[in-house]
């Protein structure tokens, strides 16, 4: 073997002490949420459950996360729209600027969101000040929807990549006409890349915080704003990690969910 | 029969299916966000009038003129690129063990269990994770807990703490592309090179590095760029530091003076250019 023992063994010390480093601030923040102190004091002295029971009736929670799933749930239909009409472009029909197009796309995640978060904000204000309107929730989602759009095309270029054409062909090859052809033969074959694309959409959504910040309205608060604005506060700490912590799991479902319906791998980044 | 003319029409006319498809995406990314982006780079060439607040729509090189004359622009500016050149040499310091520890030492039934184990984080809420630094480094949090009984001090929010914890946030960014490029290293090379003698520094330094080097610029232009655009870090764990995104932040917000954010914008979109067009010859561009 080409590696030497000693090699190998600091090699896995390496490796489990960088396993440490991301798992330990995840584990302090759960293990806090049960701290029953409202300071940052570490070790707990004790543990308890009263920040999760104070969880509902905390100020905010629960009306952010209503804003946060309708901002993710409409960002993620219209990127599932966009996203979808430019694979099938990009994959089945040739035309001037395709390249650029493809490039355009990964754009809006390329750049840091602070560049695409006052970029919308001037064009928003530009357009809505002469009407006298504000920025309101559907700002949110035009901003979100803008960098999900890559996340739904990336999945469905993939999974039609992967398919070919040939059965779309026999569809058509047995007279099926172009709308029976999309519902009975290339839906259903990229059904679960849509799953997988929509899931990952409304996740990069429900976590984003910097474009929102720059798109969102007065009386808008999505659920990751809520816990920037409540982080500061020394009363709403305990609750934070409460918060916290439920995310924590929570996020880890929809990645394993959408591992589980895409078979192209391709969930695994976020480009 | 409606129905059916459409769907010969459609069927006949390739360019009208391509138009109807891309009509929308279009003007969308193009028309919408290409369009806000060049108003907001125009935009750098405005002013604020400093007695009404409003915006001087008229070409002037003022924000220019002050980025440039006043020093603690470009203090600051430096300062944002240390911190991204910190945080990328971090992520390459402690990917690179892992990537060959997961690709060329573990067993192949391990490998997706650990590679899991790595990739999961990268999906936990990024505001959560940047929380979680927070209870780190706070006055009595858990890094002062831990240097104690030494007799030390944790360094407190500031400059180690951004670094630590943008490292922290990116570092799967760097491991995957990383990774990737170990995984198609292939182990007849490592074993020839063990044969003609060469001993494992020697090996990493003339086989594996060379082979894996257009995989660490792709993951550190994650890294590098990431950490050039991140305000939200630096204002949970950086106590009064100043970095280039939360200057142009705070000109957005409370300062209200959107032509001179926009003007400093450009020194991050400058940069990440720039970092792409002297790592282009590297190949890795190629990857994406």
């Amino acid at each position: 073997m080409y590696l030497s023992r000693r090699a190998r063994i600091l090699l896995a010390t390496l490796t489990f002490g960088t396993l440490a480093f991301i798992y330990v601030p995840l584990i302090v923040v759960a293990i806090n949420s049960f701290n029953p102190s409202r300071s940052f004091s570490w070790p707990p002295q004790s543990l308890s459950t009263v920040w999760w029971g104070r969880l509902t009736e905390s100020n905010g929670v629960l009306p952010a996360i209503v804003t946060s799933i309708k901002v993710g749930l409409g960002a993620t239909a219209i990127a599932l729209v966009l996203g979808t009409c430019i694979a099938f472009a990009v994959s089945r029909y040739s035309f001037y600027g395709k390249n650029t197009l493809s490039l355009l796309v990964i754009f809006p995640i390329a750049l840091p969101g602070i560049i695409t978060g006052i970029a919308l904000n001037t064009t928003f204000h530009t357009f809505l000040d002469p009407l006298n309107k504000e920025l309101a929730l559907w700002t949110v989602v035009v901003g979100h929807a803008t960098f999900c759009i890559v996340v739904v095309y990336n999945n469905v270029l993939a999974r039609l990549r992967r398919m070919g054409q040939s059965l779309e062909e026999a569809s058509q090859d047995l007279g099926a006409n172009i709308f029976q052809t999309f519902r009975y033969v290339t839906f259903p074959l990229v059904r679960s890349a849509l799953v997988a694309g929509g899931l990952l959409a409304f996740a990069l959504s429900f976590d984003e915080i910097v474009v929102t910040t720059f798109t969102a309205g007065p009386g808008t608060e999505t659920l990751p704003q809520w816990i920037f604005n409540n982080l500061f506060r020394p009363n709403q700490a305990p609750i934070v990690n409460v918060v916290a912590t439920l995310l924590i799991g929570l996020f880890i479902l929809p990645v394993w969910l959408s591992q589980h319906f895409s078979q192209d791998g391709s969930a695994g980044g976020r480009l | 029969m409606h129905n059916n003319r459409i769907n010969t029409w459609l069927y006949r006319h390739k360019g009208a299916r391509a138009t109807l498809l891309l009509a929308l995406p279009v003007l969308w990314l193009a028309v919408a966000y290409l369009g806000s982006l060049a108003v907001m780079l125009l935009s750098s060439f405005w002013s604020v009038d400093s007695f009404t607040g409003n915006i001087v729509h008229s070409l002037s090189f003022s924000n220019f003129h002050t980025l440039i004359t006043q020093r603690v622009y470009s203090t600051i500016a430096l300062r944002s690129i240390g911190v991204a050149v910190a945080v990328t040499v971090i992520d390459g310091l402690l990917a690179i063990p892992i990537a060959l520890f997961i690709s060329k030492v573990l067993k192949p039934r391990f490998r997706s269990v650990v590679i899991a184990l790595v990739l999961v984080p990268l999906w936990a809420s990024y505001l959560v994770k940047t929380y979680a630094w927070r209870s780190m480094f706070a006055d009595g949090g858990v890094i002062s807990w831990l240097l104690k009984p030494f007799g030390l001090h944790g360094p407190g929010f500031g400059l180690p703490a951004t670094t630590i914890t943008l490292a922290y946030l990116w570092l799967p960014y760097m491991i995957l592309p990383i990774y990737a490029g170990m995984d198609r290293l292939s182990n007849t090379l490592l074993e020839a090179s063990s044969d003609l003698g060469a001993s494992a520094t020697r090996t990493f330094r003339s086989v594996i590095l060379p082979i894996i080097y257009p995989a660490i610029i792709a993951g550190s232009i994650f890294t590098f760029s990431l950490s050039l655009g991140d305000y939200i870090v630096v204002k949970i764990v950086g106590g009064t530091t100043q970095l280039v995104a939360n200057v142009i932040a705070d000109n957005v917000g409370t300062a209200g003076n959107l032509p001179f954010a926009a003007a400093m914008a450009l020194l991050p979109i400058g940069t990440i250019l720039g970092y792409l067009f002297i790592v282009r010859r590297s190949g890795a561009l190629e990857n994406f």
